[in-house]
């Protein structure tokens, strides 16, 4: 055993005297199919995921202090859970898996799309599929909805998260690729809100830097060290929806599957609203 | 010898399991045993280890008659197995299929040696194979089965978890010296739109482990093995019997199609590196290019440097339709499949510099 496994071991072991047994022995019920070494054909491990849920765990009820609301309507089997995106960083992702792990009984893993690009990157590209997260790639996301597994879709994508504070809670346009998914696997739309990741990081974003560096957005914050790499503490607020299954034909033209994906829009958007009249403070 | 199904976790609740992801979970009844077609069949590359392995399969089928296309001499040959020892490319080649009772051609004599030139790579493999298929369909056999790789979709950032048989073979793109591979299996593949009547095979098995000499199970064999530091996909293996049983199977009358032959499951490589109680030397990768191709002109490796990237990406295939429609089920569990590299299962080919 070498010292980087020693290392691991311990720190496992460490992990494991701090969650709640009964927790621990929810999660070795998780639905996911691993095999005999512990890792799903996506490279999920639940090792591995016990360790990034100890310290997102912190985040998630010390620093953002997460609430959740109607938890209970997240159905088991597939299920496409679509939010909105925002706050420069992508801490609302962190915060949705720690819901759904946390806070729901039985606990479920949430599996999210990540970039293409991720896989070139060094410890992220395998760090990434140890906790579940798979390449957002149509094939993998309707293979795992298949296995009846959690997928979380942000159909706003780049345009959500980079928008600047001034267009904070005004939802960017939403792809349709969810939705002819959801339509070729008869699978339950699950609307969520998220309220309060969008005054994380209150950026204005450096068009000509942005278009320098051909990145889709150069944000910077008030506050040093500019960039945004430390979100404010806001509250989060997760506000879910009722799981809905659309019908339809998926290859039908782009115009009628717009106006579905503008629905589930619609009740986001709806959600958001009522989240920011309920709340009475940014930061509590 | 444990069957490969049913991974999931012992202490977990029984549910159903959904089709895509345990290919080997719930066992449908195989199709009904029939056995292999009787006559002769023409085994080409039959020195080789894994050559070896399926002459020892078929030659006590009854009704088979097995020979053998290999310059390489044969060693522990069988009494019954005929043994033509020829250079694929050559006229007399063509002897094996003069008589015109050959049934079947099993195409596994393809070369895959780094340091070969690319030349003698391509008049061997695409030459040859396309020989091979003119014969066929000149001496009208009924069957043939060509053994390519998963390795010819080719290590890719973008590539989906799990490949089907429909993916392009993107192999040739950062590898440009697979590009034969690549043709030998589009050949097989034209082959099965051009000659209806004939039931051509193609397989394409994921990463060979066992005493066969392949990149995969040479680099497992290391004592100490180099990876890339921050990557460590999935991949997938399959035993080396598990292959031979798959030919096996496809040489039954009826079964026809491109299959991707997937084994006991998936793991990370670092995992396999543990089982095998491998020490590691993780490089960065900006570093291990340079380094390779530095002992590859020495000619201290026979490694290339484009086969790092099955060390960085994921290449994995979707064994469904060989599950369904050709019935096959590894047999060998991921620890064994792993563990197989470190038998010396044959004595080692003497004569393989003589050969070349």
């Amino acid at each position: 055993m070498g010292p980087a496994e020693w290392a691991k071991r311990s720190l496992i072991s460490w992990i494991d005297r701090r969650f709640d047994p009964e927790f621990l022995t929810q999660l070795q019920h998780l639905p996911v199919q691993l095999n005999e070494y512990g890792y799903d054909p996506f490279g999920f491990s639940r090792e591995d995921i016990k360790v990034v849920l100890w310290f997102s765990q912190q985040l998630y009820r010390k620093y953002f202090r997460a609430q959740v609301f109607d938890i209970d309507r997240v159905p088991d089997g597939r299920v496409l859970v679509i939010a909105n995106h925002s706050g420069q960083l992508p801490f609302d992702a962190v915060c949705l898996a720690c819901a759904l792990l946390l806070d729901r009984q039985p606990p479920r893993v949430l599996r999210a799309m990540i970039e293409r690009f991720i896989p070139t990157y060094p410890f992220i590209s395998y760090l990434f599929a140890r906790w579940g997260q798979i390449i957002g790639s149509p094939e993998n996301c309707e293979r795992l909805l298949e296995a009846g597994e959690a997928i979380l879709v942000f159909p706003e994508g780049a345009r959500g998260i980079s928008k600047p504070f001034t267009q904070r809670y005004q939802l960017q346009a939403f792809g349709n690729g969810f939705m002819r998914l959801a339509l070729k696997t008869r699978t339950p739309i699950l609307p969520v809100a998220v309220v309060g990741a969008e005054e994380q990081a209150p950026a204005i974003n450096v068009k000509p830097l942005a278009r320098l560096l051909g990145a889709p957005a150069f944000p910077v914050v008030p506050t040093p060290p500019f960039f945004p790499i430390i979100p404010y503490p806001a509250k989060y607020r997760i506000y879910f929806g009722e799981p809905r299954t659309f019908l339809g034909d998926p290859d039908d033209d782009d115009d009628v599957i717009d106006s579905l994906a503008l629905q589930v829009k619609n009740s986001i958007q709806t959600m958001l609203y009522t989240g920011l009249k309920e709340r009475r403070h940014v930061f509590w | 010898m444990s069957s490969g199904e049913a991974m999931t976790d012992a202490d977990a609740p029984p549910r159903p399991a959904p089709p895509a992801l345990a290919p080997a979970a719930p066992d449908p009844p195989p199709p009904e045993e029939t056995s292999l077609l009787p006559g002769r069949v023409v085994v080409t590359g039959i020195s080789g280890r894994l050559g070896r392995l399926v002459a020892q399969r078929l030659h006590r089928e009854p009704g088979v008659r097995v020979m053998g296309i290999d310059r390489r001499a044969f060693y522990g040959k069988p009494k019954d197995v005929e043994h033509l020892r020829v250079d694929l490319r050559s006229k007399r080649a063509r002897e094996a299929f003069r008589g015109g009772d050959v049934r079947a051609l099993v195409h596994m004599g393809v070369l895959h040696d780094p340091r070969v030139s690319q030349a003698e790579h391509y008049t061997w493999n695409v030459q040859g194979t396309q020989r091979l298929l003119e014969y066929c369909e000149k001496y009208d056999v009924r069957k043939v089965v060509v053994l390519s790789s998963a390795n010819v979709y080719g290590p890719s950032p973008t590539n989906p978890q799990f490949l089907t048989e429909d993916a392009p073979l993107m192999a040739g793109q950062r590898f440009p010296e697979m590009r034969d591979l690549v043709a030998v299996d589009m050949l097989a593949c034209s082959h099965f739109w051009k000659n209806q009547q004939a039931e051509t095979v193609v397989l394409r098995p994921v990463h060979i482990l066992g005493s066969v000499t392949n990149g995969a199970s040479d680099y497992l064999r290391f004592r100490v093995a180099p990876t890339l530091l921050g990557f460590d996909p999935m991949v997938q293996l399959i035993h080396e019997l598990d292959v031979v049983e798959a030919v096996a199977l496809a040489l039954r009358p009826g079964v026809r199609g491109i299959f991707n032959l997937t084994g006991p499951g998936e793991v990370p490589l670092s995992v396999i590196l543990r089982e095998l109680g491998r020490p590691t030397i993780p490089i960065p990768h900006f570093l291990a290019e340079p380094l390779l191709s530095r002992l590859w002109r020495w000619r201290l490796t026979s490694f290339p440097v484009p086969e790092i990237d099955y060390a960085r990406y994921v290449c994995m295939v979707d064994g469904t339709r060989a599950h369904e429609q050709l019935g096959f089920r590894p047999r060998y569990n991921l620890r064994e499949t792993i563990r197989a590299v470190l038998r010396e299962q044959m004595p080692p080919p003497r004569d393989r510099k003589a050969d070349r």
